[in-house]
């Protein structure tokens, strides 16, 4: 396995993905789905990864998580967590990578939550399925609880005991299954509590079915904290609410990036939401980056094309002004543009365009274009 | 709500209400109250919108000011004739000049039908044409109207994009030359660019053949650029219906308030504290008593709780259902209960 | 106004193997490929109705009509050896590569008799069971209400019998011809048919381009036979293929059982009763046409669930 042998582009950088190239295998050809991506995610920041359909936003995300389905080959490229590169990991090690380091929260909150189980016992089946990770939250949850329950009390000598219990345990310490269970209950209420879920003790016991959509999603986003992961991944996850409460479930992230050591990339469609939410951004268009900037540069000076089309094809909530659409469709990947993959639809298309694939590059400090316009 | 002159479409205290079967003999033991007294009107060349989130009824309501479902009560007037109970041939003919673009153009086209084939059709059933070159070159002309080539009209379905099936769909609208237009959410499957495509598309068509839209949709964003005056939906019922550019900058009601500052920005340099609404949106079957939005709202005070709001006319073609004249954002939830109203509560007509 | 621009367009080639017909041809030559089995299924049902229609080439067509009392039972295939006491060796210069049957027939010859025979029988039954499903189930689902819970009744009725029961009752009421025996299978058969076809029609019924076709104002009936009907074709088709196996068996098992009008008709399940009897004396006379019976329907069967992986994840696009 390897070890940091490989110097971190950037320091702080939790995630980088390098020349990420992914071919899906169809009956009909090749869909070249990644044609190289490069992204880092920093430590502790939100980035928005942000595409229309079809660009690859979820693959990449799939890709991250090992979850890509059985047609799909990572042709080439490395995807490294902290300078351990996943693609080089056996399904076991990838698998508790996915239960302790990446999480992934998807779109329909409902075809990803067991209807037959209720949401408590889904949580505690995470923290309870490899109990050494979780040991030291664990206990720090029964204490918790357990100051809580004798607070201004006088101990009695079954509490007492319980209290020695909880203080003697250590992370390496064995712990029975019905004191691991209990413990588990204590933490998964707390991480519902942690999502404003009204009554976490009631929606404990709840099945899916019973929860609205705004609920549920907070059902899953507390089951992928609960993982303490270094790195959350989140599929779309507002695009299929109401407005009111996408805004709540914003504002929770909003309150949860405080609270959480997590970096977050936030996949959307939506660049309002990305305005409202993240630190930096990713615009993705057929399989590349095309451009990588913090978010206040990139709406104040975007530099790619397609960015810019973007930016102008959006209605605003707070003006009226034209909307100017980008023309033509995003290419079929089965057989993509050549060189630079947005050159049918560029304005500002010139000769080289079809023939070379602009690399990605800095062009002022922390923005990054990937096109011929800019050099490379 | 009376119809004004010039007003294309006015819809009365319309009501849509489907029975809940129960037990064991499939009694009907509630109802599901998905239009609950709607009232509007719309002037000839405007659009109006509708917005709303899930579970208001602004689909139901499209459908049955479309008479493709039955009005449980109230009264739809069309150009100055009531068309509420109209059926038959005279039906046919109110058809020709209202038509519907649905929300998913994945599945509002026939799968088995030639782009040609599902527009002449819709000639043929309304015997619009008398030779078969007639309507190849009628079909020709409204394909090249909706950003189309003669040559997809062999074509089938599944071999357009979204974008173009959404014209396909626009194109099949428009054969009758119709008067008046019901888009329910036509970009709301679509990407933002081929969004802005069909949004620039129908503001053309618009302008070029004078037609009158009921756009309705769930994103703000998108009724702003379309919309020269929005109906907001909650639970059945009209709370605000303005101007567009007072709902934004003026909104009167508690819950255009918060539809209004949930929506994000795509502006970094503007971020607000987003205001989230509590609680989740209440169902139709289980209307709240009172005024409807009293669960959510976060000034309710006893009297909202009992007492339903009536429609009223607060300014020149705007109408708020609210007992009080709220002046947000500088009231505050306390101030309202110690009868600090600014604005004052609204005196019974 | 925003055009359409061709550039934007797959070059010709691009969409020639991208979508169409030869996408589907692609996608099925794909799925073949994948699944062995059921290319072999498909070849054989094929085959079979290859042989069907040029069986009068092959055969004489009336050759079962005349018994050869003395080349009974008899076995002179050198290829197998049945080690068995009382097997005959037939007299004569003939090698019988099946053997004979007990009036002295060949059992090759009337295997190739019977397919035919059996396939054209399936066939009219499961055409016929499926033109009144249709009928019937489309009217149910489109129609609602009373109309639709009278189908829903009667077709409960025929589907609580069990069906070779209600068939050997029907063929003794009726009489034992084959047209008879036919009528009873059928009887039995079409009730699945109104089933698939009304739950096809509910679901096509509340797609959003019948409402469109409604807004746009076409009426209940070309809706209805231009629209929906056409779409809802695909599971009866699946079904009806995997049918054509089934009633074979079916049918062969109702002659099986005695009902066949005259032991000589060269039918597949007539033949493995005669073979009952002689089944230590003469085993080729129940297990060639046994066989027979287990791979044509089973190549139906096969071919069936080929067409069905074909369409079936490709109607929900």
């Amino acid at each position: 396995m390897a070890v940091m042998s490989r110097a971190l582009v950037t320091k702080d950088a939790v995630l980088e993905v390098k020349d990420l190239r992914v071919d899906f295998h169809t009956y009909a050809g090749d869909v070249k789905a990644l044609n190289g991506v490069e992204l880092t995610v920093k430590r502790g920041e939100i980035l928005g990864l942000v595409g229309e359909s079809g660009c690859g936003k979820s693959v990449t995300a799939l890709s991250i998580v090992g979850l890509l389905p059985q047609n799909a080959e990572v042709v080439s490229g490395e995807i490294l967590l902290e300078g351990r590169d996943l693609l080089r990991l056996t399904k076991e090690e990838m698998r508790l990578a996915r239960l302790g380091e990446i999480a992934i929260v998807f779109q329909d909150p409902a075809t990803y939550l067991n209807p037959v189980i209720n949401i408590g016992a889904q949580i505690t089946e995470i923290l309870t399925s490899d109990r050494r990770r979780f040991q030291v939250e664990l206990v720090s949850a029964g204490l918790k609880d357990f100051e809580g329950r004798v607070q201004g009390k006088p101990l009695s000598p079954a509490l007492e005991k319980e209290g020695r219990r909880l203080r003697s345990i250590t992370p390496s310490s064995r712990m029975r299954r019905g004191e691991v269970k209990r413990l588990a209950k204590l933490l998964a209420l707390s991480y519902l509590r942690m999502v404003k879920l009204p009554d976490a003790a009631r929606v404990f016991k709840m099945y899916p079915f019973e929860l609205s959509g705004g609920m549920r999603q907070r059902a899953i986003i507390a089951m992928a904290l609960a993982r303490r992961p270094k790195l959350l991944l989140a599929d779309e996850i507002t695009t299929a609410l109401d407005v009111t409460v996408q805004a709540q479930i914003l504002r929770l992230l909003k309150e949860l990036k405080e609270k959480i050591d997590a970096s977050v990339v936030l996949i959307t469609h939506d660049l309002a939401v990305v305005a409202e939410l993240c630190d930096r951004a990713a615009v993705m268009y057929a399989g590349n980056i095309v451009e990588v900037a913090e978010v206040k540069e990139l709406f104040a000076n975007p530099l790619h094309p397609y960015t810019k089309g973007l930016l102008e094809a959006i209605p605003r909530p707070d003006s009226r002004s034209e909307l100017k659409s980008i023309a033509g469709s995003v290419p079929d990947l089965l057989f993509p543009p050549t060189g630079c993959r947005f050159h049918p639809r560029c304005p500002f298309a010139f000769d080289r365009c079809p023939k070379v694939a602009p690399p990605l590059v800095e062009v002022s400090p922390g923005h990054l274009v990937a096109c011929l316009l800019y050099g490379g | 709500m009376k119809g004004r002159d010039g007003d294309l479409l006015t819809v009365q205290d319309l009501h849509k209400w489907f029975p809940i079967k129960g037990g064991l003999l499939g009694k009907t033991v509630g109802q599901l109250r998905a239009v609950d007294g709607v009232s509007l009107s719309v002037m000839k060349g405007e659009t109006l919108g509708v917005v709303g989130e899930s579970g208001c009824g602004k689909t139901t309501l499209a459908k049955t000011i479309l008479k493709l479902i039955k009005p449980t009560k109230g009264k739809i007037i069309f150009d100055g004739s009531d068309v509420t109970d109209l059926s038959g041939r005279k039906a046919m003919r109110l058809r020709r000049r209202m038509q519907i673009v649905f929300q998913d153009p994945y599945a509002s086209l026939d799968p088995r039908q030639t782009v040609r084939s599902c527009l002449t059709e819709v000639m043929g059933v309304h015997g619009l044409v008398t030779s078969r070159r007639e309507s190849e070159e009628a079909a020709e002309n409204l394909i090249e109207k909706v950003g189309l080539n003669p040559d997809h009209l062999l074509r089938f379905p599944h071999e357009f994009s979204g974008g173009q099936r959404q014209r396909i769909a626009v194109a099949r609208a428009l054969v009758t030359n119709p008067d008046f237009l019901v888009l329910d959410e036509p970009t709301s499957s679509l990407d933002v660019s081929v969004q802005a495509q069909i949004l620039n598309l129908l503001k053309s068509l618009q302008r070029e053949f004078g037609l009158t839209y009921l756009f309705i949709s769930h994103n703000l964003a998108v009724i702003r650029q379309v919309s020269h005056r929005t109906a907001v939906m909650y639970l059945g019922r009209m709370v605000e219906i303005a101007e567009t550019e007072k709902i934004y900058s003026e909104p009167k009601h508690p819950y255009t308030s918060a539809l209004v500052s949930a929506v994000p920005i795509p502006d970094p340099s503007r971020r607000t504290e987003l205001a989230a609404l509590e609680g989740d949106v209440p169902s139709p079957v289980n209307i709240p008593p009172g005024c409807r939005f009293n669960t959510r709202c976060p000034y309710a005070t006893e009297k909202c709780r009992r007492e339903t709001p009536p429609l009223v006319e607060i300014a020149p073609s705007h109408w708020i259902e609210c007992h009080y004249d709220i002046d947000f954002p500088s009231m505050k939830r306390s101030d309202l209960e110690r009868g600090l109203i600014s604005g004052g509560e609204r005196a019974p007509e | 106004m925003t055009r359409e621009s061709s550039s934007s367009a797959p070059s010709k080639e691009e969409r020639k193997s991208s979508h169409g017909f030869r996408r589907e041809v692609r996608y099925g030559i794909h799925l073949l490929r994948k699944n062995p089995i059921v290319l072999l299924g498909s070849i054989v049902a094929l085959g079979s109705i290859v042989l069907s229609l040029s069986s009068g080439l092959v055969v004489d067509q009336n050759s079962w009509k005349t018994t050869h009392i003395a080349l009974r039972l008899c076995w002179n295939n050198p290829i197998v050896n049945w080690n068995l006491r009382n097997v005959y060796d037939c007299a004569g210069p003939t090698t019988y590569t099946l053997g004979t049957d007990n009036y002295g027939r060949d059992v090759f010859r009337m295997i190739i008799l019977a397919i035919p025979l059996d396939l054209r029988i399936s066939l009219e039954i499961v055409l016929s069971a499926v033109l009144i499903g249709t009928v019937f189930g489309g009217i149910a689902a489109y129609a609602g209400g009373t109309l639709d819970e009278l189908i829903l009744r009667l077709t409960d009725i025929f589907l609580a019998i069990p069906s070779l029961l209600l068939a050997i009752v029907l063929a003794t009421i009726l009489g034992r011809t084959l047209e008879n025996l036919t009528l009873s299978v059928l009887i039995t058969w079409w009730p699945t048919y109104v089933r698939l076809m009304r739950s096809q029609v509910l679901t096509e019924k509340e797609k959003p381009y019948v409402e469109a076709l409604r807004a746009v104002g076409a009426g209940r009936f070309r809706i209805l036979f231009r629209h929906i009907v056409p779409n809802s074709i695909y599971p009866i088709l699946v079904q009806g293929t995997l049918d054509i196996g089934s009633v074979i068996l079916t049918f062969s098992a109702l002659t099986f059982i005695g009902f066949s009008p005259s032991p000589l008709i060269p039918e597949l399940g007539n033949l493995v009763n005669q073979g009952i009897e002689f089944v230590f004396t003469a085993p080729w006379l129940i297990i060639f046409p046994g066989l027979t019976i287990f791979i044509v329907s089973l190549g139906f069967n096969l071919l069936g669930d080929g067409i069905r992986d074909i369409f079936d994840p490709r109607l929900r696009r």
